[in-house]
């Protein structure tokens, strides 16, 4: 028996007479890995900043892991982590450093922090990296350290936006198998991605098409669906009707 | 168009180049366009590049006068007699003082200077009268706080004249003998008002900002967008590329001059007693002189934070500090004398004061152009060089 | 506030670390104390003369000699014709012209009355102004010593005249150091304050961290505490530098209490580092950041009472005074320092202070949003 940490009912929102996200309903259950595709300019990223509580919806609902968007968006906060399209972690700071500050700002204890801090380095390898700037390491590193440290306070759900642009295919394949770790370990992860490759990795996928949910069900079934031999072709088939894009 | 068609075929040598010049004014000219598309589209540094010139002009124009007027000072009346009571009601009738309270003791005169707004002190002892008519001599205290040297001698001379015209009212009855009446003039500024000294340095100090900071920062906004590389692969020549990029400032400098003029003419009721042709010649050479300094930090600098940075620290700074309008050069130590002669700022701020205010002609300016011109040129010949090197 | 010890911790590495930063928060403001109070010098010395002596007499000889030996002025010439001495004033060579008309010494013995004439450049108003008050200084003087060889030693008195004697205070010597630093460590203490703070914050949106911090569960005034407490110390710090470099390069040490003025630039950057923080909400990159700053410390300072004296301002100006929290700042610094006010004696404008900084901080901490 599922429980659903993410619940959406006809969540709308407006930039004056645009509405970047049109009624969007969808369920995500715990431990899933939930894929959120579209083209550009489709909308994900306000869905999920309207999720994440970085922006009030227009109109609908929405709860995350129990918590109301509209009213509970601090204690959200406390149950998820979020990894932007842009690298966010601090540059000038050492690994250490921002393993340390994030850490701190979510209220984990020194002794967790030691201990979860000297984890990660282990599981990433970065014990010669530990000390360094994060500005001098390779974009890859970056990006699984941003990752690393987004579910640093086990968070219940982590949103990710693009977390893979510009890496390339051995990087991200141990990236995914960070987000496969994390999965096994009962964290959901909400995704955004353009790699269709990616999307067979989802539980279960969805595609934006112009602000609206065009289609939401398990790769398999979604190719089933379409006819399509892979993702590639589905994506095709839903986005290429689309008005919207950059 | 047929006639100058024919020309062509009649002197045909000539001919592809004449025709090469006319295309490449019209690249020139387009070039141009998208220039004034960029700068016109970016509404916040446009609001600033006009709106500075103005707020400037109003500041300097009308909130910063040399005049004194409006002090504020206490009176410590110990007479209370008639004289002291005249002295003290041309005091206050005068715009210079406005008398704040008056005090009993020295006590209370202390305490009321140390509150800061107070400028000044005037102790009329006890008996001021009968020393006067009695002793023949009588005594008054001026007690200025010097904080501001000028504001205090000034002050204080202001409150010995009141006392002088009292002295020669009460001895109205005797003439005095053998008395010297100085007549005093103040030349192109009667009402020392500050506008004369500082529209020409306003002047000076928005062209600068408009022409250098701006042309350094948009051709190096081109080279950290990467739009640069584009253009040098283009077949347009990159000096075109630079000639293209300055012109627009160049314009906008002009309109802001125009705009500095009228408000100098219709607000600050200042004229322009000199030739208006002359100052915008003058105003011409500056903007080319600013011009090639924006150009050489562009070609020296390669992100817009830096080239903003120098333009400000190396450029805003030193024309604040040394083209004279805010500090007075004679005053300062000799190195920074000397170092005054190479800001090209104060050579335009002298000679826009002279054709302005003065009403000199070319005769008495002819010096100041003369080195503006060359230091045009120098910086002309070092841009070109580096900027040739950066190309190699 | 273990929230903000590590926001503080974060802080501190990251200014520490950017050596730019630092450079521009220690170097320039001492190099810039050392350098603007020898450029921003008006006191006036040496005004330059042109006599035009139309007289040749004994008479306007000692005239001559006496305004030469005042120590105010320079001697240009006294042989020109008027046309000379007006080109003299053309060319910036002299400053003032003191005619000296013919018949002067015969008239003045014989009709007891005698005009001069005095023109002086006006451009820059202040000069003409203390010029022209010294030479009238220089003929009164030499007028009493006229009258006074004229008339009879025992009839010294037969006129009653009144003695003015005037003291200077907190400043006898005159020296315009003593007026600018205070108030130039003012302006210093304002930029860096303001300037750093809003590059700051702008930089983190910039880069997309602010997001990141966004997502995370820290209060609004956590993350405004953990910016202001940085810059805070960091003004404290630029501050104690600037009353370093007036003791020991200008000799200016505070007449008044160091804590009531320590007291008073605690407020003060409160005020300011709100203001930094209210503009970061507005803008989006760092040089629109910079444009904004420089527009307003620009207004602060030429309105603040630095350079002229904010009671001769139009009444218009001396109300955008009222708005501008740099001339309390510089009004207060020269109180403290050089009067040696006490609390009583700036209570107001610490009340004023006080209320920029509440103002500016709810302001700022209102427009900061976490979710937009």
């Amino acid at each position: 028996m599922s429980e659903a940490v993410i619940k959406t009912e006809k969540l709308t929102k407006r930039f004056g007479d645009f509405i970047a996200a049109n009624e969007i309903t969808f369920e995500v259950d715990k431990g899933e890995i939930f894929g959120f595709l579209g083209a550009n300019g489709a909308g994900k990223t306000t869905a999920m900043r309207m999720l994440c509580g970085l922006s009030t919806p227009s109109s609908g609902k929405a709860t995350i892991a129990g918590f109301d968007v509209y009213k509970q968006t601090e204690q959200i906060k406390k149950s998820i982590g979020y990894m932007s399209q842009k690298f966010s972690l601090y540059e000038d700071l050492t690994v250490l450093e921002n393993i340390k500050f994030f850490g701190g700002i979510y209220g984990l204890t020194n002794q967790q922090i030691k201990t979860k801090s000297e984890e990660l380095i282990n599981h990433l390898g970065l014990q010669q990296e530990a000390k360094k700037l994060v500005v001098s390491l390779p974009l890859g590193w970056k990006q699984k350290l941003s990752f690393s440290a987004a579910i640093l306070h086990e968070p219940k759900i982590v949103f990710l936006d693009e977390p893979t642009g510009g890496v390339d295919p051995v990087t991200r394949r141990q990236f995914w198998d960070l987000i496969y770790d994390a999965a096994d370990r009962g964290v959901t992860i909400f995704v955004t991605t353009h790699y269709m490759d990616e999307a067979e990795y989802c539980n279960r996928i969805s595609i934006m098409v112009d602000g609206v949910i065009k289609a939401l069900d398990t790769p398999r079934n979604l190719k089933d669906t379409f006819h399509a031999n892979n993702m590639d072709e589905v994506f095709y088939e839903l986005a290429r009707g689309a008005k919207r894009g950059e | 168009m047929p006639i100058i068609w024919t020309k062509y075929f009649m002197n045909w040598p000539a001919a592809p180049n004449a025709v090469n010049k006319l295309i490449d004014m019209k690249q020139i000219l387009i070039f141009i366009r998208k220039e004034f598309a960029h700068v016109l589209r970016d509404r916040k540094t446009l609001l600033i590049l006009f709106g500075m010139p103005i707020v400037q002009i109003l500041i300097f124009g009308f909130a910063l006068t040399s005049e004194v007027k409006d002090a504020r000072i206490v009176i410590m009346d110990q007479a209370k007699d008639a004289a002291s009571k005249q002295i003290i009601s041309k005091i206050a009738a005068s715009n210079y003082f406005e008398i704040d309270k008056t005090v009993r003791n020295s006590q209370e005169m202390k305490e009321a200077l140390k509150q800061g707004e107070i400028r000044l002190a005037v102790i009329f002892p006890a008996n001021f009268y009968d020393d006067l008519v009695h002793q023949n001599e009588a005594r008054i205290q001026i007690i200025a706080d010097a904080i501001d040297p000028n504001n205090a001698t000034t002050l204080t001379s202001y409150i010995n004249s009141i006392v002088q015209d009292y002295q020669m009212d009460f001895n109205k009855t005797n003439n005095i003998p053998y008395r010297i009446t100085p007549e005093l003039r103040f030349l192109y500024n009667p009402e020392l008002k500050g506008a004369p000294n500082y529209v020409p340095g306003v002047m000076a100090l928005v062209l600068m900002l408009v022409c250098v900071m701006m042309t350094a920062v948009s051709i190096v906004k081109e080279k950290e967008t990467g739009t640069m590389e584009i253009l040098l692969v283009s077949p347009f020549s990159p000096f075109k590329v630079i000639i293209a990029k300055a012109v627009p400032y160049l314009l906008l400098s002009l309109i802001n001059v125009v705009s500095i003029l009228l408000l100098s003419v219709f607000v600050l009721d200042l004229p322009i007693n000199g030739s208006v042709l002359l100052l915008f010649a003058e105003s011409i050479l500056f903007i080319i002189t600013c011009l090639t300094i924006g150009i050489f930090i562009s070609v020296k600098t390669n992100t817009m934070q830096v080239a903003m940075l120098i333009s400000l620290m190396g450029m805003m700074l030193p024309t604040i500090l040394f083209s004279g309008f805010m500090f007075p050069i004679e005053n300062m130590p000799v190195p920074l004398q000397i170092i005054s002669n190479i800001i090209p700022a104060k050579w335009y701020y002298i000679m826009v004061k002279d054709i302005m205010i003065k009403g000199l002609g070319f005769g008495a300016i002819w010096k100041e152009t003369l080195i503006l011109a060359a230091i045009t040129m120098v910086m002309l010949i070092i841009s070109l060089k580096s900027f040739k090197i950066r190309l190699s | 506030m273990r929230t903000i010890k590590f926001l503080l911790q974060k802080e501190f590495r990251q200014i520490f670390r950017n050596k730019a930063i630092l450079a521009m928060a220690i170097v320039v403001p001492v190099v810039q104390l050392l350098v603007l109070p020898l450029a921003a010098n008006y006191e006036v010395k040496s005004v330059s003369v042109a006599v035009i002596d139309n007289d040749h007499s004994s008479y306007s000889q000692k005239l001559i000699n006496k305004v030469t030996s005042s120590g105010y002025f320079k001697l240009t010439g006294y042989d020109f014709s008027f046309k000379q001495a007006y080109q003299l004033i053309e060319s910036d060579r002299a400053d003032l012209i003191l005619e000296i008309p013919q018949g002067f010494e015969r008239n003045l013995v014989r009709e007891n009355g005698q005009k001069l004439f005095v023109a002086v450049n006006a451009i820059n108003g202040t000069k003409a102004n203390l010029g022209s008050v010294y030479l009238l200084n220089v003929i009164q003087d030499f007028n009493s010593d006229v009258r006074l060889q004229f008339i009879q030693p025992g009839a010294l008195n037969w006129q009653p005249t009144i003695d003015v004697a005037s003291s200077n205070w907190y400043n006898p010597l005159l020296n315009y150091h003593v007026f600018m630093v205070p108030g130039i460590l003012a302006i210093l203490v304002t930029m860096i304050g303001g300037f750093l703070t809003a590059l700051n914050i702008v930089k983190e949106k910039e880069v997309g961290t602010i997001e990141q911090i966004n997502v995370t569960p820290i209060k609004k005034y956590h993350f405004i505490l953990g910016k202001l407490i940085p810059f805070w110390i960091l003004g404290n710090v630029v501050f104690t530098l600037g009353l370093i470099v007036a003791w020991l390069v200008y000799g200016i040490t505070p007449v008044g209490n160091l804590f009531l003025m320590y007291g008073f630039i605690a407020v003060y950057l409160l005020a300011v580092l709100g203001f930094g923080l209210l503009i970061s909400t507005f803008c989006d990159s760092q040089q629109q950041a910079m444009f904004v700053m420089f527009f307003f410390v620009m207004i602060f300072v030429l309105m603040g009472g630095l350079f002229t004296s904010i009671d001769s301002m139009p009444n218009w100006a001396k109300v955008v005074a009222r708005f501008n929290p740099v001339s309390y700042l510089i009004e207060v610094m020269r109180m403290i320092m050089l009067k040696g006010s006490g609390f009583k004696n700036i209570a107001p404008q610490l009340g004023y202070i006080t209320l920029f900084a509440l103002v500016f901080n709810s302001l700022a901490i209102y427009n900061y949003k976490k979710t937009s």
